[in-house]
């Protein structure tokens, strides 16, 4: 027996062999906790918003929530009954039944309606700093990747992108607040936001597009430039169409946090609030200088500008689960569009 | 050979000189300056050989570095020129010096001496490079098709110079991958990516790309170097194909190579021309110990 329990490869319960249990378990651990943490967000966000987004009656979305602009919620009691009513309800209510006209109510700010504006104003800024991102972003990369020679000039051009990646959005927002607002003249607008929120993605953009320019193997462009192309020709027809899913990637990102900042929009785009919607404007010209509704902002304002009660939260963890859903939809289409181009142009 | 010159010193397509060049279209003007050419040449009937490439007492340096020592040697029309030599001899910076493919390194220069196609330095600074480019075609040493279809591939050189006329561009497809001894085993997948073909495939659709924009010249850089012995017979025999319509500049590492296929071969060591010779010569009676030494595998 003895024999058969101390072979030549016996297992040794030496300290290399216990840590190793060790170490995998403190890795899979710290794995697992981060994977607990992300899905309790998701999953608050979740049960609670689906309560104001979904309902139990058919159509089980709750077409009020997504489709109007937030009023007030009028919260009185009626023959007995208590009953909720959003701001027009309320006073179409009290014309027809003339005995409510004297009824008490309780008022409660933006805890009625939906969020339509918000939804309108996010999706615009959105698309509207990302185009302007990724055109200055992916030209900036183009000239530092394609043109450029490389010196202490750029070194410190790079360095510079670098550092503007680590500045708080919070500054981006007096930046723009102070330049595009104030100094251009801009007010409270669409084009103020979008290049304030533009500017604070830029690096993301730069550098990633930068790396999707140098993953493009060098042969692409002698073969292009051996061909009797010009430097311009390459980069247009053989080099940018093959770093295209990778720019995109980084976009992905880009939307993410454009969508999803308040600080930077705070002072340069955002209202409280707003009667009309952004289409509804005299003059073309006049839809870039409109400031809009924007869900992260609405978010913050029902949470920390009003009174908070249980109606307010209602609004609040509504508005966070739809916000969450058309990040995760603009970023969707992104990864198809990426996909498809990398099925595309493979290498 | 005036037609010539002015068509490759300027960037413009209409030359003022050059008439015929000036009726025709841009996307139609390679086959028109080729044309003065194959007279010059006497087409394949007269073996006259003169002179296309002048390198005419060449330094060349990347940045402080010298990588060719004085060279000077004469490369012949429609033959097949095989530079030799041992890695970083100097023979493909020699071969990128042809079609100034050597400007996209920073830091290179030529201090000395000069390179004349057809007369004329191609360094002067009034030669348009682009122009250069689509007379000199290069075959690089990796194969490097564009992730897109054979067709587009083909077609790349020739659309850039504006060629969108559908019926010409299909013509020239199936001409050039039948030059290039391809077309029977792509006809059939035209539109597939040119990613898909076997790595000799692949080169030879590189040169098919090369042969597309019609260029008087064309360059290979180790074209086989990575392909395996069937593959590489397949391009020596091609290159036998386009010695009769192109003049070949070809690198190679192989000597067997260079002695199969080429008509003059030149051996370098340490970025000097050591001896530049008819092929035979070369390999039967070197002049100098140095090449007899290199050519029977004693060193190198």
């Amino acid at each position: 027996m003895s024999a058969s329990a101390t072979h030549l490869f016996q297992t040794q319960p030496t300290l290399a062999r216990r840590s190793e249990v060790a170490v995998f378990w403190l890795f899979r651990g710290a794995t697992y906790f981060v994977l607990f943490c992300g899905a309790l967000v998701f999953l608050d966000i979740f049960v609670k918003g689906s309560r104001t987004v979904f309902q139990t009656k058919a159509p089980f979305v709750n077409t009020t929530f997504l489709t109007e602009a937030p009023e007030s919620l009028y919260v009185f009691e009626w023959q007995g009954k208590k009953m909720e009513m959003g701001d027009r309800e309320f006073r179409a209510f009290k014309e027809h039944t003339p005995a409510a006209a004297q009824v008490k109510a309780e008022s409660y700010v933006y805890s009625a309606g939906g969020i339509f504006p918000c939804i309108v104003g996010t999706v615009l800024l959105v698309v509207g700093s990302m185009t302007i991102a990724l055109f200055l972003g992916v030209s900036a990369a183009i000239y530092l990747n394609e043109y450029a020679r490389d010196g202490a000039f750029i070194r410190f051009v790079r360095l510079a992108i670098l550092n503007l990646a680590g500045v708080p959005s919070i500054v981006f927002g007096l930046f723009g607040f102070g330049m595009f607002v104030i100094f251009f003249g801009w007010n409270v607008s669409l084009l103020a936001g979008w290049f304030t929120l533009a500017f604070m993605v830029l690096p993301v953009v730069i550098t990633a597009s930068e790396e999707s320019l140098k993953a493009v193997p060098k042969g692409f462009r002698e073969g292009s430039l051996a061909l009797g192309a010009t430097k311009w020709q390459t980069i247009f027809k053989n080099v940018v169409p093959y770093a295209l899913p990778g720019i995109l990637t980084s976009s992905i990102l880009g939307i993410a946090r454009v969508a999803g900042e308040t600080a930077p929009i705070m002072f340069t785009a955002a209202y409280v609030v707003r009667d009309k919607l952004p289409w509804e404007v005299d003059k073309f010209s006049d839809f870039f200088f409109q400031g809009v509704m924007a869900l992260p902002y609405h978010i913050y304002v029902v949470s920390s500008k009003i009174p908070q009660n249980e109606y307010t939260e209602r609004v609040q963890y509504g508005t966070a689960f739809v916000f969450l859903l058309i990040v995760a939809l603009i970023a969707t289409a992104s990864i198809v569009l990426r996909n498809r181009l990398r099925n595309r142009y493979k290498w | 050979m005036v037609t010539d010159a002015s068509v490759l010193m300027d960037p413009r397509p209409a030359a003022p000189s050059s008439a015929t060049a000036s009726e025709d279209k841009p996307a139609v003007r390679l086959p028109t300056v080729t044309a003065p050419a194959d007279a010059a040449t006497g087409g394949a009937s007269t073996p006259v050989s003169e002179t296309l490439i002048d390198i005419d007492h060449l330094d060349f340096f990347y940045g402080a570095t010298q990588a060719l020592h004085d060279i000077s040697l004469q490369i012949e029309g429609r033959k097949v020129t095989a530079f030799i030599g041992p890695s970083g001899c100097g023979k493909s910076t020699l071969l990128r010096c042809l079609n100034r493919m050597n400007d996209l390194i920073d830091g290179t220069r030529v201090a000395r001496g000069a390179i004349k196609i057809r007369g004329i330095d191609i360094n002067r600074p009034d030669v348009d490079v682009i122009e250069l480019r689509k007379r000199v075609g290069m075959v690089f040493q990796k194969s490097n098709p564009f992730p897109k279809s054979i067709y587009e591939n083909i077609t790349y050189g020739l659309r850039l110079q504006g060629l969108r006329d559908r019926v010409r561009l299909d013509a020239i497809v199936e001409k050039a991958l039948r030059g290039a001894a391809l077309w029977d085993e792509v006809k059939d997948r035209l539109h597939t990516s040119g990613l898909g073909l076997s790595g000799g495939q692949q080169q030879r659709l590189c040169i098919a790309r090369a042969i597309a924009v019609e260029p008087e010249i064309i360059l290979m850089d180790e074209p086989c170097s990575a392909l395996d012995p069937v593959a590489t017979a397949k391009v020596e025999e091609l290159i036998q194909e386009l010695r009769t319509r192109f003049t070949i500049v070809i690198v190679t590492h192989n000597m067997q190579q260079a002695a199969r296929c080429s008509d003059r071969t030149a051996f370098f060591y340490m970025g000097k021309l050591i001896e530049y010779a008819d092929t035979r010569n070369i390999f039967t009676n070197p002049a100098n110990p140095q090449t007899e030494a290199y050519v029977s595998g004693r060193f190198g």
